[in-house]
């Protein structure tokens, strides 16, 4: 076992709402840093159009719970392509690979930036869903922070599940 | 002076493309970039030799980052390969048990191209 592993296995850190400017700024920086764009959090969620795509990191030792990005399927398209350049994002796998790599270092930024949970929580790898009029539910008691982003005319909803 | 040979471990392809545009990007002469996305395949390729060097993420299925660089210590051509640990799992923890199984160097994702220069660069010599 792995020194990581045997240290996850320790104290629970309790959810935090001050958590919340925390995830707003690993969010910024995983945007502008892998994006190259530098995205305005939005008060209001607007309803996307079309299917949804939301990539899913599971975290596991001392915070319990998973890290969510929801956006429409041409949002994560052209979220690719910022990436990659040109136009990548065309390519549903690719972009599906990019949601989730952007999701996966929102998770690992945000729990660097909370020295209880830096040492101590573990990421699964990505996973995305991809459809229509579909629900996320987890299982209670959980909390939850959103963070909403405004790109061109929809948004980017993240979110911080954590079974409380 | 020949070209470098690297090898870019990840699982997302996506990543492993913008890994290697930022080594690009830091003015690294790439010759042959090979790609593998998990350990055990990184190890078939570094087994065939001629490798400069390895970049790899930690969390990946099948053989995770730090299962192949304790495998690495048993490949013979693998002997001084500098090996750099790109990933989001950046804690302190993570970072001393990639440097005790032999990684040169760590980065934590995201990252910048400029830390790409700083980091890796360095641990390349000159390619005869």
């Amino acid at each position: 076992m792995s020194q990581s592993m045997k240290s996850a296995s320790t104290t629970i850190v309790p959810f935090d709402i001050h958590w919340k400017p925390l995830l707003e700024c690993a969010t910024l920086e995983v945007f502008e840093l892998m994006a190259g764009v530098k995205l305005e959090l939005s008060a209001s969620v607007t309803e996307n159009s079309g299917p949804q795509q939301t990539a899913m990191v599971g975290m596991a030792g001392a915070l319990c719970g998973m890290t969510t990005v929801r956006c429409s399927v041409g949002t994560a398209g052209k979220l690719a392509s910022l990436m990659l350049g040109g136009d990548a994002g065309s390519n549903p796998a690719t972009a599906r690979d990019a949601l989730g790599e952007l999701c996966n270092m929102i998770a690992g930024n945000f729990k660097a930036k909370v020295n209880t949970l830096a040492d101590h929580c573990m990421l699964s790898v990505p996973t995305v869903i991809t459809g229509s009029g579909y629900s996320l539910d987890a299982a209670e008691p959980s909390e939850t922070i959103d963070v909403t982003l405004a790109f061109e005319s929809e948004c980017i909803c993240i979110s911080l599940i954590t079974h409380t | 002076m020949r070209k470098l040979k690297i090898l870019i471990v990840d699982d997302s392809s996506v990543m492993r493309k913008i890994v290697e545009r930022a080594l690009r990007q830091a003015g690294l002469d790439l010759g042959e970039v090979l790609e593998a996305s998990n350990g055990a395949e990184a190890l078939v390729a570094v087994e065939k030799g001629g490798m400069d060097m390895v970049l790899s993420d930690i969390n990946m299925p099948v053989m995770d980052g730090l299962e192949f660089l304790k495998n690495l210590r048993d490949v013979a051509c693998a002997k001084g390969l500098p090996v750099v640990m790109i990933s989001t799992e950046g804690s302190e923890a993570r970072v001393v048990e990639a440097l005790s199984l032999g990684a040169r160097g760590y980065l934590r994702k995201p990252f910048t191209p400029e830390q790409i220069k700083e980091r890796v660069v360095p641990l390349l010599g000159d390619p005869q």
